[in-house]
């Protein structure tokens, strides 16, 4: 004879308020199978679950139905009492008579009988449940990141330090991403590149990591704790080992003109084989395909080979793919900046001196074009420049969201702008988003130094009598402004990847829908994805300044140890199975399956479910023509007696 | 009539504004009138009473250009603000006289200048056009009030027929049928009178027979496109049709025009309905012309100041029009010849031509001109 105790719990006045409660556990109490009806203030309390622990012990209970709020709240906490006292934890269940009753009726009466109804269900489907064992499945101890900008660098820097083997793969020649570019940064104006150079360093010097650059994760297998990665690496036509960067293949190389440079976001030129950057790392030289006289047309004369007096030249060099396992994947692939050729109202790309905030780090940047001046085209420097917010963000037009960074960084290189070239700094904005630590007091500094704001989006740039009018309104002081000026930097908006759609694809994560992708839960989980064992970190996940990135990845990592160093972790058992007996092989299943967690054994004509993959979705069961696939926990028999429950 | 302050936020969206001033940065007559679209807005959303917010001339300085709106990072509804805001006003009978005139002579006599229905196909009376309804046609050239009536614009009609037959296009019009599109009225805050011309019009055209419309104003193109809310029937713009023509090979250009040309985009053509390609397809196609582009084109085309109502009333602005900005900038480019594709365009800027003494140094012409000219 089961013995079923129910809990009903008062919530204080949530539940309370909304039904009488009294009439509840007077129901409860009478239905087949119930031992013991209570009720309770706050049920998940210690005292709460004391109580139901104290029946467990005392009156013998074996199946327990709290009804109370969302299983989502407290199912696990529920599930805990009964483990405690030796009951399988899967006897329990929740009848939730706050969100879906109390909460969302006004009428007490009709509401009461409702929660009546919810019960009665709970304790038809309680006796028909049984008792599951979670699945143990071993956590390999290393990981994948993808991406090698400052949020994979410190990902996988604080992995491999912990001993975890890391695999970092990363798309463009050289590591450090975005940040790269930078000149100063924001609210310190330390220089980007003395701050992460250390760590690009030591990423390439760390036993523990495995650095892929110019590569890209084309296939992934597996479920948490053992994913099996494939890794593509594209030729470089460079011989690594042989390669020491000293440039003199790209002095030589006959492209002279060249072709627009990714890094310097295309105000300066590269040619076909180019080094990134002085302090790149890897400091190895790099053939584009694209643009490489001799892979595309097949007549060169092969200057860089004959200047390399290393002989790292390779152009026999083939695509090369790898195969990795690994227990967890930390996605870390930065972000695009908002193109302003979608804002045809601004110009760029047809007048000269209109900048992005990314080519006027690049200006800025000792390292850059121009060596760290500020100049228009003709090479004078600009008496006045004018920085435009928002452009691409906030914007229906455009994207919705707010970039959150490009604030700080307008007035940062206003800052530099002024320090530079002492020119009259106009600012055009909606808002000032002066958000973090430090921040307040920099746009201070920034008005201290003479810098103009005015508070009106910029509506148009338009050219007249040789110079760039920026049309606006000073909405605070309710004038409409044209003011000519000799430069404009567009606060671009950062935005998801260009292909951050097949990205999510071969990951099997999802995307927001502002492009980036998605977190297990906004505030409590923001590094975790749908997938178990798949992690976010940095701008890939929405757009953060660099300590929100460092924090991000950091937070990445640490989930990755806690998995790694648990060596093995439970998974839910409320996955489905298939009868062996019963399964005729249809394969529709295997068909319908979104987890892929169904595999086919060609030698028994049946198919089997993998349980590590299986998310419980129950689509197999629906879909079995014969009933050998089965939902635990939502069998048929369990399902409809809920039902039976609710009717009658 | 009264309007509930709470559901004329609501319809046009004022809560949504952040206050940005894109609007009034973006406006074409923001440095010519007091007219300031952001504050506005927010006067309107904070007002609990509209008797004395709306009693404003520069409400109907606005040209109804729709930068504004098309601009707006939040969503704002700005046009139809004030198309709702003049609705409000011409309930009350409280718009300038001239404006007045103009809605009660479209309702008299189905065009805004009051010119006698009878005589609306006069401008067509030796060129052998088919009527509608008297024969056969399936596509239906609609002529327009302006392109029927006014002396300067009726060249246009006359080059555009001469153009379709030469293609070997069959085509009819309206005749004494045609009455006012309605997209002025529209703007000019008369809803009740624009509705009864849409329905009055979809029913026409319906009994017609015909299956497609062509229009000669940008306008007419945004009204039956857009607006109509029965129409179902495929509208295009005369460009567009040129275009495809000359594409086709069904019109061959072969008359040398030897001019340095430049384009004014309407803004009812250009940057509210994106016809910015076919127009310039066709200059470019002219053997001969120099096209050269302005430095404000495409979707930063700057307004002639003609469309919202503006032929019937200056909303008290003041200093120079831009119609007389475009010719500098078009003479200061070395054009001789100013095109565009729209009658209001073309009365505004050739006024301008006039005002500002450039009568010797540039012409401004419709593009049927031109093609008319080099066929």
């Amino acid at each position: 004879m089961k013995k079923i105790g129910v809990y009903i719990c008062h919530c204080g006045t949530n539940i309370a308020a909304g039904v009488d409660i009294d009439e509840l556990v007077h129901l409860s109490g009478k239905l087949p199978g119930v031992k013991i009806a209570r009720d309770y203030r706050y049920l998940c309390s210690d005292p709460g679950q004391d109580l139901i622990k104290n029946d467990i012990r005392e009156l013998g209970l074996d199946r327990v139905v709290v009804a109370a709020c969302s299983p989502r709240m407290h199912e696990m906490t529920f599930r805990s009492v009964l483990s405690a006292e030796g009951v399988n934890p899967y006897y329990l269940n929740i009848a939730n008579i706050r969100e879906q009753c109390s909460w969302v009726h006004k009428e007490r009466e009709k509401a009461t009988e409702k929660a009546k109804q919810i019960i009665r269900a709970a304790v038809a489907r309680v006796l028909r449940q049984e008792g599951l064992t979670a699945r143990k499945v071993g956590i390999k101890p290393s990981a994948l990141v993808v991406g090698g900008g400052i949020a994979g660098i410190q990902a996988a820097l604080t992995l491999s330090n912990e001993g975890v083997k890391v695999s970092l793969v990363e798309r463009s020649p050289y590591i450090g991403g975005h940040m790269a570019q930078l000149d100063k940064t924001f609210p310190t104006l330390d220089c980007a590149s003395c701050i992460f150079t250390p760590k690009t360093v030591e990423v390439a010097r760390n036993k523990n990591i495995e650095l892929f650059v110019c590569s890209e994760v084309t296939d992934v297998n597996g479920y948490v704790g053992n994913f099996s990665v494939t890794v593509k690496k594209r030729p470089t036509f460079v011989n690594t080992a042989r390669c020491t960067g000293c440039g003199d293949c790209v002095e030589a190389c006959v492209l002279k003109k060249g072709v627009p440079s990714e890094f310097e976001e295309s105000i300066a030129h590269r040619r076909a084989i180019y080094i990134p950057f002085p302090q790149a790392v890897p400091l190895k030289a790099v053939v584009d395909k694209e643009s490489c006289l001799l892979l595309r047309k097949g007549k060169c004369k092969k200057a860089c080979v004959e200047a390399c007096k290393a002989g790292a030249i390779d152009f026999e060099q083939k695509e090369e793919v790898v195969e990795r396992e690994v227990g967890s994947i930390v996605i870390a692939t930065g972000y695009d900046l908002f193109d302003p050729r979608l804002l045809p109202q601004y110009g760029y790309g047809v007048y000269e001196n209109i900048f992005t905030n990314l080519q006027f780090e690049r200006m800025a940047s000792p390292s850059g074009p121009t060596r760290g001046e500020i100049l228009l085209k003709d090479g004078t420097v600009p008496n006045r420049i004018a920085f435009l917010h928002c452009i691409g963000s906030r914007d229906e037009n455009a994207k919705s969201y707010c970039s959150r960074v490009c604030c700080m960084a307008s007035m940062k290189q206003a800052h530099l702008a002024k320090e530079k070239t002492g020119a009259e700094i106009y600012e055009f904005y909606i808002d000032i988003n002066a958000f973090g630590k430090g921040y307040q007091e920099f746009y201070k500094r920034v008005r201290e130094e003479g810098v103009y704001f005015i508070r009106g989006k910029g509506s148009e740039i338009y050219k007249k009598d040789g110079r760039l009018i920026v049309e606006a309104e000073d909405t605070l002081l309710g004038t409409p402004v044209e003011i000519p000026v000799d430069l404009v930097v567009l606060g671009a908006g950062l935005t998801s990847r260009h292909d951050a759609e097949s990205v999510a694809r071969i990951f099997g994560i999802s995307r927001s829908v502002d492009g980036f992708f998605m977190e297990s839960h906004p505030k409590l989980r923001p590094v975790a994805t749908n997938v178990d064992g798949i992690f976010l970190a940095g701008c890939c996940q929405g757009p953060k300044d660099i300590p929100d990135t460092v924090a991000q990845a950091s937070a990445a990592a640490a989930e990755v140890m806690s998995l790694a160093s648990r060596g093995q972790i439970e998974v839910e058992p409320i996955t489905a199975s298939i009868d062996p007996q019963t399964c005729a092989g249809c394969k529709l299943c295997i068909e319908i399956c979104p987890s892929s967690a169904i595999d086919f054994l060609e030698a028994k004509g049946i198919s089997v479910v993998n349980e590590a993959l299986c998310k419980g979705c129950g689509a197999c069961a629906a879909i079995c023509p014969s009933k050998a696939a089965k939902q635990n926990h939502f069998t048929q028999d369990q399902v409809l007696s809920e039902v039976e429950g609710l009717v009658t | 009539m009264k309007i509930d302050p709470k559901t004329f936020a609501k319809d046009y969206q004022l809560n949504i504004c952040i206050q940005c001033g894109t609007c009034t940065g973006g406006c074409p007559v923001k440095f010519r009138s007091p007219l300031n679209m952001r504050r506005l807005v927010r006067e309107a959303h904070l007002a609990s009473d509209y008797a004395s917010l709306f009693k404003r001339p520069e409400l109907w300085a606005c040209t109804t250009c729709s930068t504004c709106s098309l601009r707006c990072p939040a969503g704002v509804k700005n046009v139809e603000f004030i198309m709702g805001v003049r609705n409000y006003l011409a309930n009350k009978g409280e718009v300038p006289s001239t404006i007045r005139d103009a809605l009660e002579n479209t309702f008299l006599q189905g065009n805004p200048w009051g010119r006698f229905r009878d005589r609306r196909v006069d401008w067509a009376k030796d060129l052998e056009v088919k009527i509608v309804g008297e024969a056969a046609t399936e596509t239906l050239l609609y002529v327009g009030c302006a392109p029927s009536y006014d002396p300067r614009v009726q060249s246009v009609s006359v080059a555009l027929v001469k153009i379709l037959q030469k293609a070997g296009l069959d085509f009819g019009i309206l005749g004494k049928k045609e009455s006012c599109c309605g997209n002025e009225i529209r703007r000019m805050g008369e809803q009740a009178l624009f509705k009864k011309l849409a329905k009055d019009n979809t029913n026409l055209f319906k009994k017609s027979g015909i299956k497609k419309i062509i229009t000669i104003s940008p306008h007419c193109f945004n009204a039956f496109k857009n607006e109509y809310p029965d129409l179902n029937l495929p509208v295009q713009h005369y460009t567009q049709v040129l275009a495809d023509l000359i594409e086709a090979r069904k019109l061959k250009l072969s008359h040398d025009l030897d001019l340095r040309t430049t384009y004014q985009d309407p803004c009812f053509l250009g940057k509210q309905n994106l016809v910015f390609d076919e127009p310039r397809k066709i200059l470019t196609s002219i053997p001969g012309l120099q096209f050269a582009e302005m430095e404000r084109s495409k979707q930063r085309s700057l307004c002639c100041e003609g469309g919202g109502g503006r032929m019937w009333a200056e909303g008290e602005t003041k200093g120079t029009r831009n119609g007389e900005i475009r010719i500098k900038e078009a003479v200061a480019l070395g054009a001789k010849v100013l095109a565009t594709s729209c009658p209001f365009c073309l009365l505004t800027l050739e006024d301008a031509v006039k005002i500002s003494g450039s009568a010797g140094q540039i012409m401004v012409k419709d593009i049927t001109e031109l093609v008319a000219e080099a066929l």
